[in-house]
């Protein structure tokens, strides 16, 4: 097990390479490159560009450029935000909080509106409350999540003011309650999505396990329904969608960027589309490599998962 | 096949659309058409300007209201329909194209061209792909074809895997012997005797690719980094909207409804064919 876990770690070092070399040369390939923010300003001359290039590095060849950039990163000095000349690691550290909040929110929502759809939607496949979900689940897997969180906003915030619209307190702080009001709707908007697909997941693995012949046995010793639907269907069925929602654990970070600009939620989904404003590429590159280390994690978390769970599956 | 065989050209395609597929595919015939149509069905130009009438609520003469420089959103959304249906059909097409072509060489060749194919696959898997597609689109200011092609490239990997997957498992299999013992050349295996195998599920791995170059077109323009105004489409109308959300809604709502409503359509179209065809 922990060999396994060493060699998919060890395997995922030139995967991330790979990924930051693309990124780096991509963010690169651009005319002016990051002083092309600079370049349109007027006030900002000639020779200042020239000194600001060579002050940052950027006059050096490409390749230079991203082995200096990756001999920093790996020893945690991820450079400069071009925004506000503060360390990069500082501006993400400081907004790290509030999206894992809204993930963490996001995924027990999910789950607690997958979890009893799943279960009713596999006992009683093809009945009323079976054909609802499953329209309702196509329907929140083709829902655009920006335009989700507008229309939510339009409703619940601006029309019936139930809810705050934006932000993640009121101003000067806020207690509990507020803090949770104002995470309704953008964990909402974030968990909808995730819920439709795993509720059918879960939905097509319970019907699988609740035809195997353990249920019959267990049916006709007397087992109670309850408990033969929570104790020996459901925890066999969930495995697999387990692994699941933590691969879309990873994902969300994703979803984050567009629910927190929606919702002006201070994470750091929305300080990638501020950096993206303001060609930031420090943070930018920070961001990207950020969230596909957390997919890599992940994904070793899930296969790991999984065999902890069952013990039947080879690894 | 031979039952098959008799049966009407019609008859067989609404077998494969299914029973639940027929509406969505209907639906989705008739957005294409409209969209095809729109210099004709549109009531009026979709930049034409009508200042005394900035900001109108849908009323009889403008049914989906006017926009902040008095442009009829009815007549927007149907061009904006060209602009995000061609770049999720055309970047469905070249994801396919791509990650046939990927799959199928890692597939047929195995070895150590399979596992360096298959680690790209992985890693293009692990970037995040919207915030990736943000970046480039910020950096390259596409215009809408390289768009297409973005965004295509960006979704290549899930039907890359599934065509070598199912290439492993038809290699083996006796009537692709037969071909190669028969003399044919590897790229006559591939496309006359694995490809129709791999056919069904490329078929529905490209439908699910449509709907996502869509949400992804409407996505990237929603941030103002995709389709560039003052071509319409179905993102860039709601990122222009969602400033004035609260006092004009008809400005967000119509394009996000279309958006939601064709993505619907597609998925349960995709839906519908995963079950007729495997």
């Amino acid at each position: 097990m922990i060999r396994y876990a060493c060699r998919r770690l060890f395997q995922a070092i030139p995967l991330l390479l790979i990924v930051s070399a693309l990124v780096f040369g991509l963010l690169h390939a651009v005319p002016g490159g990051p002083l092309a923010v600079f370049l349109a300003n007027p006030n900002v001359r000639p020779q200042d560009i020239e000194r600001l290039r060579h002050a940052l590095g950027l006059d050096r060849p490409l390749w230079a450029q991203y082995l200096a950039w990756l001999a920093a990163f790996v020893r945690g000095d991820w450079g400069f935000s071009y925004a506000d000349g503060r360390p990069v690691l500082a501006r993400i550290v400081e907004r790290l909080p509030a999206t894992l909040e809204l993930i963490s929110a996001s995924l027990v929502l999910g789950a607690a509106i997958a979890l009893p759809v799943g279960i009713l939607g596999a006992v009683r496949r093809h009945g009323w409350f079976d054909r609802i979900t499953t329209a309702l689940a196509f329907a929140g897997i083709s829902l655009p999540v920006f335009w989700l969180g507008l229309v939510l906003q339009l409703l619940f915030a601006v029309t019936l003011a139930w809810l705050p619209s934006s932000g993640r307190a009121s101003f000067g702080g806020g207690d509990l309650i507020d803090r949770v009001e104002h995470l309704v709707l953008p964990a909402t908007v974030l968990a909808l999505v995730h819920a439709a697909a795993w509720s059918r997941y879960l939905r097509a693995s319970m019907a699988g396990v609740l035809e195997q012949p353990f249920i019959t046995a267990a049916r006709a010793r007397g087992v109670p329904p309850s408990a033969l639907l929570l104790r020996h269907a459901l925890r066999n069925a969930i495995v697999p969608v387990l692994t699941i929602v933590m691969l879309d654990a990873a994902i969300m970070v994703s979803g984050a960027v567009v629910t927190e600009s929606v919702f002006a939620w201070p994470g750091v989904g929305s300080l990638f589309t501020e950096a993206l404003g303001r060609r930031d590429y420090t943070v930018l590159m920070a961001f990207l490599m950020l969230s596909s280390s957390a997919v890599v994690v992940l994904n070793l978390a899930a296969d790991l998962f999984y065999r902890a769970l069952d013990p039947r599956i080879e690894l | 096949m031979a039952v098959a065989d008799l049966r009407t050209p019609g008859s067989r395609v609404a077998g494969v659309l299914g029973r639940r597929g027929r509406i969505p595919a209907a639906v989705l015939v008739a957005l294409l058409l409209v969209a095809a149509a729109a210099p004709i069905v549109a009531p009026r130009s979709p930049e034409a300007l009508d200042l005394a009438n900035r900001r109108a609520a849908p009323s009889l003469t403008h049914w989906f209201g006017t926009d902040e420089l008095g442009r009829d959103v009815l007549t927007r959304v149907l061009y904006g329909a060209r602009v995000t249906l061609a770049v999720g059909l055309l970047s469905a097409l070249v994801a396919a194209a791509a990650g046939v072509t990927v799959g199928a060489i890692g597939g047929y060749a195995g070895g150590w061209v399979d596992a360096v194919l298959m680690r790209v696959t992985d890693a293009a898997l692990t970037v995040p792909r919207l915030p990736l597609l943000m970046i480039a689109s910020a950096v390259l200011n596409p215009s809408v074809p390289v768009l297409i092609v973005v965004v295509g490239l960006a979704g290549w990997m899930e039907t890359a895997r599934l065509v070598r997957a199912e290439f492993l498992t038809a290699k083996p299999r006796a009537f692709v012997e037969a071909a190669r013992a028969a003399g044919s050349s590897a790229p006559r295996v591939i496309v006359h005797h694995l490809l129709p195998i791999a056919a069904p599920s490329i078929a529905v791995s490209m439908t699910l690719a449509v709907g996502r170059g869509m949400l992804l077109e409407s996505a990237m323009s929603f941030f103002g980094v995709g389709v560039q105004p003052p071509t319409p489409s179905w993102g860039n109308m709601l990122y222009q909207a969602q400033t004035t959300m609260s006092s004009q809604p008809w400005l967000a709502l119509f394009p996000g409804a279309c958006i939601f409503a064709t993505a619907l359509c597609i998925n349960l179209l995709g839906d519908s064919l995963s079950q007729t065809t495997t």
